[in-house]
């Protein structure tokens, strides 16, 4: 197994308000890897670092080996379009376009023509239970729908690692527990490495493994000494 | 059960009595249900008879209860390796986790990282019974979800004994 994601001694602070004490993971290709902790400990701020959308005031983030916070925003937002995929808690369908012009989204941006792009984002309807809703707009999908929407579009791009903050945060449970079942089938089959941050032991519980986030630091799982 | 283990606990705090054993327990873990003189002598018994505590000389004085229980080498072990080991992560153990929780703090112990250990195997259970739920029928899936519930809200319990932590220490510190 070879670690794909990494983060070592991150600190981060918005002003004087230190978000990030100290946070260090690592995940390997493949895994699916749970930050869990409580409400503002830190987690979506832990992932921004990773997916190099925040730049940490010290310590290291690697993707695949390369340092992600030493690298230029040209080269960071080409890894993000390339390599990752995004799936957060709420409002992140374009709602101007349709279900399927949604999908094809990371495509059509990476450059690639209409036809073949919403050709490539059309499989995904099927396989996340969505057949038919493929012309509706955002206003038009239950929140369930909307959710396996941006699902699909986080992953229509084949990336090496999904990003996935709160990914069930706006749904009933059992709902939620529906995306879930679809994002770790995908995720398995795709072999995509999945960061998932919730702070709900029942999500978290889709994961191979859990780091606990506490105060901006994640906490090592101790013994009584 | 936990009783046995208690008892071994307030004995490792110091050398003590039947009757302070009986009235530490009551006051820190009885909550509505007391323990027997009977049951603290039967369980005191026990220990002595495995090697764990022995008994002092009967002392003289007043009082019908003059001896003195002190924990031993092997109890102490026993009692420290109960104390750090998780709990079998089923639903239901809220006396047990208290019991601990509680035994760490009076001990100064970290109990924390207890804590941590029990949320760590909480969770791998979760994370099984999720699996179960993956690939069993709806049966399989309705029994994993009703553990699941129930684990989940041992898990609340957990994160909120642990972030009150320093509020409780100051509660069962003399
Ligand atoms: N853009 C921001 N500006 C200022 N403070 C922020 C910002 N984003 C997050 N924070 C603060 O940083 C801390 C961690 O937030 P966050 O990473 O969102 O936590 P979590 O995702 O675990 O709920 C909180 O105290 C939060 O208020
Ligand atoms: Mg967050």
């Amino acid at each position: 197994m070879t670690t794909l994601v990494e983060a070592r001694d991150v600190t981060l602070s918005f002003g004087s308000t230190p978000a990030l004490r100290g946070a260090s993971l690592s995940a390997e290709a493949g895994e699916i890897l749970a930050v869990m902790g409580p409400s503002g400990s830190g987690k979506s701020t832990l992932l921004h670092c990773l997916a190099g959308i925040l730049t940490p005031g010290s310590g290291e983030v690697r993707f695949d080996g390369r340092r992600v916070d030493t690298m230029g925003e040209a080269e960071r937002s080409a890894l993000r379009r390339d390599r990752f995929g995004f799936v957060f808690q709420f409002g992140q369908l374009v709602p101007e376009l349709t279900a399927e012009e949604n999908v094809a989204l990371p495509l059509l941006l990476g450059g690639m023509r209409r036809g073949a792009a919403v050709r490539q984002a059309h499989p995904w309807f099927e396989r996340l239970g969505l057949d038919g809703l493929e012309r509706r707009r955002s206003g038009e999908l239950s929140g369930g729908q909307a959710q396996r929407v941006a699902l699909a579009r986080g992953l229509v791009a084949s990336p090496r690692v999904l990003f996935a903050d709160e990914p069930t945060g706006a749904l009933d449970s059992l709902t939620g527990e529906q995306v879930m079942e679809l994002l770790v089938s995908a995720a398995r089959e795709e072999g995509t490495t999945v960061i998932l941050v919730t702070h709900e032991p029942r999500v978290a519980a889709y994961a191979d493994r859990e780091v606990i986030v506490r105060d901006g630091r994640t906490t090592s799982i101790g013994v009584i000494s | 059960m936990s009783v046995p283990y208690a008892l071994l606990g307030l004995l490792e705090r110091e050398p003590s009595h039947g009757y302070d054993l009986k009235r530490d327990y009551d006051a820190l873990f009885g909550r509505g249900r007391p323990l027997s003189f009977g049951q603290v002598y039967a369980t005191l018994g026990r220990l002595a008879r495995a090697g764990k505590v022995v008994v002092g000389e009967t002392e003289a004085g007043a009082g019908p209860d003059r001896k003195r229980y002190v924990i031993t080498e092997t109890g102490a072990t026993e009692f420290e390796s109960w104390l750090a080991e998780p709990v079998e992560a089923e639903p239901h153990l809220q006396t047990v986790l208290f019991t601990k929780v509680v035994l760490a703090l009076l001990l100064d112990r970290d109990a924390e990282a207890y804590l941590d250990a029990q949320r760590a195997a909480h969770l791998k259970r979760m994370r099984e019974l999720t699996e179960t739920k993956r690939t069993g029928d709806l049966v399989d899936a309705l029994l994993a979800d009703h553990g699941l519930f129930h684990l989940e809200s041992d898990l609340r319990w957990i994160d909120l004994t642990a972030a009150r932590l320093d509020a409780l220490k100051r509660e069962v510190l003399p």
